[in-house]
């Protein structure tokens, strides 16, 4: 097990370093490819009066007319030993490890992302509960009541869930429940959870149930058609006949089987959220590592982006690492070697 | 007559940016007002009541807290409440908002030697947020440190293109003791501060208005780092700074009303949003969450309609009249827009009612006949292209076609900002017009960020795509004919390396109008010229005018003395206050 964790995490390294290098080529070499000059680039970063010295100076001062491979060597160092960057009167360092410098913030990028990683911790792990639970729970009865009402209009539900867009449903329960009832928090809420554990639930409970009734309906409806398969077993024939009560047999033979996909889907997009749930914190107002990256992009600030991908991957490859070790966990067919 | 040229040379060379591309929405920009449900002396809910904190949000980010590093308009109104530049935009309504008063000096400048040098006498007393006497020097170095662009690269270049810098470049590389050693700004005492300019400019109050005068301590200066504490002179200080989320700010216990005759402060603390949802901020402003969405740009699309339809809702909005066109650059690099009858047939073919419903209507906006809007002090409207109804002349579009060679019509593109849904709509209701009178355009889109540097504004890259008709707009960074139209007509602006916001004027006849009109000196003559200048370059239709901007400004209950500045053209934040504790 361990031999195959320490692996797993070595190929996580190497995975990163070809994420980065992908983003670099992306963001620095596709646009010179495409004619762009480094001082096209740099004027991004200079404001509407920039002459054209400004901008070439900025250029220089971004290290744009370096040649790539220089530039990514450069941030390939500032992960292992810091950086130092001007301010003008002083230099400021940023620290090991440097996953970059905003070009707009003038800040440390990983500090920004580490200050607005709780608020995407809190979103991603509250709605994740809700949208498991919910999605699951769901999901089993439907396919013990199979054709019934519930079932269908459960899957109705569902369908819609899927549907509708959460930058919709969620500006509509701001409207009616924050701005009409009142009886939930304003968009852009959040109190850290150490500082008042009912009122950081109660600011995110909008944002959970929208991304949660969002993700919890495709859980549905993939438990439910994984336990329609499984109850149809012959083992479950089995375990009926030898006299085990019901819910035996459903939650611990049916479900738990039906569980392997539920949980692979699970650790992506619990990785995934974890990067950013970008349509959540942007609706909402909240400031975590989404909204951070969409207004990365918006800004045109590199650093910023490159930062939230390697973020974002590594949430991915931690997450996925997780999964293929609960498969053994809970399907005791799976052995890691 | 050399000395002359040289002078208006030399005006131009000092203002190539006086004026800067407002060319979306949240700019630098000048202009004038109107009142929606306002009362006629133009205050709404009027109070004197101290007290509360005023909620702001803003859907974006300022692209810097420190003076020497920002341009929007917004930005500008509201540093006034944490920083005092030497002369400033009175706090009041209407047209008074665009007059300048002395604020940290003592008078509005004195020039001297044919308006090449101009003198301030600071107000004594001022001070710091740590106590600390505010001296000429910090003057001095707060302008010193604006000019470095690789440092402070968002704010305008005013002081770099006015000044005699004699090769200075920044602060941080002087090694003259205080760091003091520009020779075009002298400080002969702690009170008084004289400006050396490379050639006579009578406007140069406007200069000293800007945020860039705002005294700056050497000792606490940070560089790009000082924006998450700017160094407090005026009524308001800064509690907390959160980059890119939000901010506070309190009552500053060194500000002296004494010393102060253009501020009130009425709130307690500011509380600042940033990257708040749009939507949400108009939501917030109904149910009264929120007091003031900061970019002053108006509510969106969706909260416009709900409010427009709700006469209780309606009686809580003013209309802000902004000094800003919408409208196409037609481009006579592209042939066969090279004939000004060609150009001609744009302008009497298109639709402008297609033009004013994608800017939602009347209240986005009224249709633009010319280039200087109604706001902009001695203008005139008058109508070269006139059409029923303006929804455009078929039949005088195809004379101006056979007129130019080209009866059947002919092709070319129109360009625009393609995040921009209205500019979208503008593109294809121009399509579609054109079509009419044979004109066939094909759509081209192009990130909003790089328009003006890489595409639309980069005179080669328009002529080699074949860009015809480029969707564009325009505000002033103040209400005047030189500030509204110089960036957009004058063709010696336009640079080879893109960034340009004149996208096709570049016609001889009216630089020399331009020339005219910085040496007439009488005020009504003067701005009969700049009204030639808009009637020359309709004439040659360089330009299709689509709407002149207007604004829907949603203000709360709780809000109080809310009124509309033209020097800012949105709700004048250094007099708000609020009713809720």
């Amino acid at each position: 097990m361990l031999v195959y964790i320490v692996r797993r995490l070595l190929a996580a390294v190497l995975l990163l370093l070809i994420v980065t290098a992908a983003t670099f080529l992306i963001f620095f070499v596709l646009p010179r490819i495409g004619g762009a000059t480094v001082d096209d680039l740099a004027s991004r970063y200079v404001g509407k009066s920039g002459s054209a010295a400004d901008i070439h100076a900025i250029a220089v001062k971004l290290g744009f007319t370096d040649p790539i491979w220089v530039q990514y060597g450069r941030f390939l160092a500032g992960l292992f030993v810091g950086a130092d960057y001007s301010t003008g009167p002083t230099t400021v360092h940023c620290d090991a490890p440097c996953i970059g410098y905003s070009f707009i913030n003038q800040n440390a990028v990983l500090p920004e992302l580490l200050d607005r990683l709780p608020v995407t911790l809190s979103i991603a792990v509250g709605a994740a509960v809700l949208w498991l639970l919910g999605g699951v729970a769901v999901g089993v009865l439907s396919a013990l009541r199979r054709g019934t009402v519930f079932d269908r209009a459960a899957m109705s539900i569902a369908l819609a869930g899927v549907s509708l867009p959460i930058f919709f449903t969620g500006l509509l329960c701001l409207a009616v429940f924050s701005y009409a009832l009142g009886i939930t928090a304003p968009g852009g809420s959040f109190t850290p959870i150490e500082d008042n554990p009912l009122k950081w639930a109660y600011d995110l409970i909008l944002p959970w149930i929208t991304l949660a009734f969002l993700n919890a309906a495709g859980y549905a409806r993939l438990t439910r058609a994984g336990m329609l398969d499984t109850m149809n077993e012959d083992y479950i024939r089995t375990a009926r006949a030898k006299g085990l009560p019901e819910r035996t047999v459903v939650v611990k033979h049916g479900l738990r089987s039906a569980l392997t996909p539920i949980l692979t889907i699970f650790g992506l997009d619990l990785g995934l959220l974890l990067g950013g749930a970008i349509l959540t914190e942007s609706t909402y107002s909240l400031p975590g590592i989404g909204k951070y990256a969409i207004d990365a992009i918006v800004s045109n600030d590199l650093p910023k982006v490159l930062g939230v991908v390697l973020i974002g991957s590594i949430f991915i490859i931690l997450a996925n690492l997780v999964v293929d070790l609960l498969y053994a966990v809970i399907d005791p067919r799976v052995r890691l070697s | 007559m050399r000395s002359s040229r040289k002078l208006v040379v030399g005006a131009l060379g000092a203002v190539a940016a006086l004026v800067l591309a407002a060319c979306g929405g949240g700019n630098a920009a000048g202009g004038g007002t109107s009142s929606g449900g306002a009362p006629a002396n133009g205050v709404s809910n009027p109070s004197d009541q101290t007290g509360g904190t005023l909620r702001y949000a803003n859907s974006g980010d300022w692209d810097s807290l420190d003076p020497a590093d920002t341009y929007y308009a917004y930005s500008w109104n509201f540093a006034r409440l944490y920083g005092r530049s030497l002369v400033m935009f009175k706090a009041a309504p209407g047209a008074d908002g665009a007059t300048l008063v002395p604020d940290l000096a003592e008078t509005l400048g004195v020039p001297s030697d044919n308006a090449k040098t101009w003198t301030y006498k600071l107000r004594k007393g001022v001070k710091f947020e740590d106590g600390t006497v505010v001296t000429s020097k910090d003057v001095k170095y707060a302008v010193e440190r604006s000019l470095d662009k690789t440092t402070f690269p968002n704010g305008p270049t005013y002081f770099n293109d006015a000044l005699d810098l004699q090769g200075y470049e920044s602060p941080y590389k002087d090694t003259s003791p205080g760091k003091l050693g520009l020779k075009a700004v002298e400080t002969p005492d702690d009170q008084t501060i004289v400006f050396h300019l490379k050639s006579s400019f009578s406007g140069f109050d406007y200069f000293a208005q800007l945020p860039a005068t705002m005294p700056v301590p050497q000792a606490k200066d940070t560089g790009s780092k000082y924006k998450e504490h700017v160094v407090s002179t005026g009524p308001y200080m800064f509690q907390t700074n959160e980059l890119g989320k939000q901010f506070t700010m309190v009552r500053n216990p060194n500000w002296d009303q004494a010393t102060d005759p253009n501020r009130k402060p009425l709130p307690d603390q500011i509380q600042v949003a940033l990257n708040v949802n749009a939507d949400d901020i108009d939501n917030r402003l109904q149910s009264g969450d929120l007091d003031v969405s900061i970019e002053g740009t108006g509510v969106g699309p969706a909260a416009q309609g709900k409010i427009l339809a709700d006469p209780t809702l309606k009686a809580q909005t003013d209309s802000a009249v902004v000094a800003r066109l919408w409208y196409a650059a037609i481009n006579s690099d592209v042939a066969p827009l090279n004939n000004a009858d060609c150009r001609k047939a744009i302008e009497f073919a298109a639709d402008k009612t297609g033009y004013q419903r994608a800017y939602g209507g009347s209240t986005g906006g009224d249709v633009a006949s010319n280039l200087l809007p109604p706001v902009i002090p001695g203008a005139e409207k008058f109508d070269t292209y006139a059409s029923n109804g303006n929804t455009g002349d078929i039949d005088k579009a195809k004379q101006a076609l056979t007129a130019c060679g080209q009866p059947n019509g002919f092709k070319t593109s129109i360009s625009y900002r393609a995040e921009r849904p209205k500019e979208k709509a503008v593109a294809e209701s121009l399509q579609q017009s054109l079509a009419r009178a044979g004109i066939q355009t094909d759509l081209k889109p192009y990130p909003s960020g790089d328009y003006f540097k890489l595409y639309a504004g980069k005179p080669d890259f328009a002529k080699s795509n074949g860009l015809g008709v480029m969707i564009t707009g325009w505000g002033a960074d103040w209400p005047d004919g030189y500030g509204f139209l110089a960036q957009i007509v004058d063709s010696r602006v336009i640079r080879a390396t893109g960034g340009n916001t004149n996208l096709s004027v570049k016609d001889p006849a009216v630089d020399q109008l331009i020339d005219k009109a910085l040496q007439t000196t009488d005020t009504p003559t003067r701005e009969k010229v700049w009204v030639d200048i808009d009637k020359k370059v309709m004439d040659d239709a360089y330009i299709l005018p689509g709407i002149w901007a207007k604004g829907l400004l949603y203000r709360p209950k709780t809000l109080t003395n809310v009124f509309i500045t033209d020097g800012f053209q949105m709700y004048d934040y250094l007099a708000l206050g609020t009713t809720r504790k």
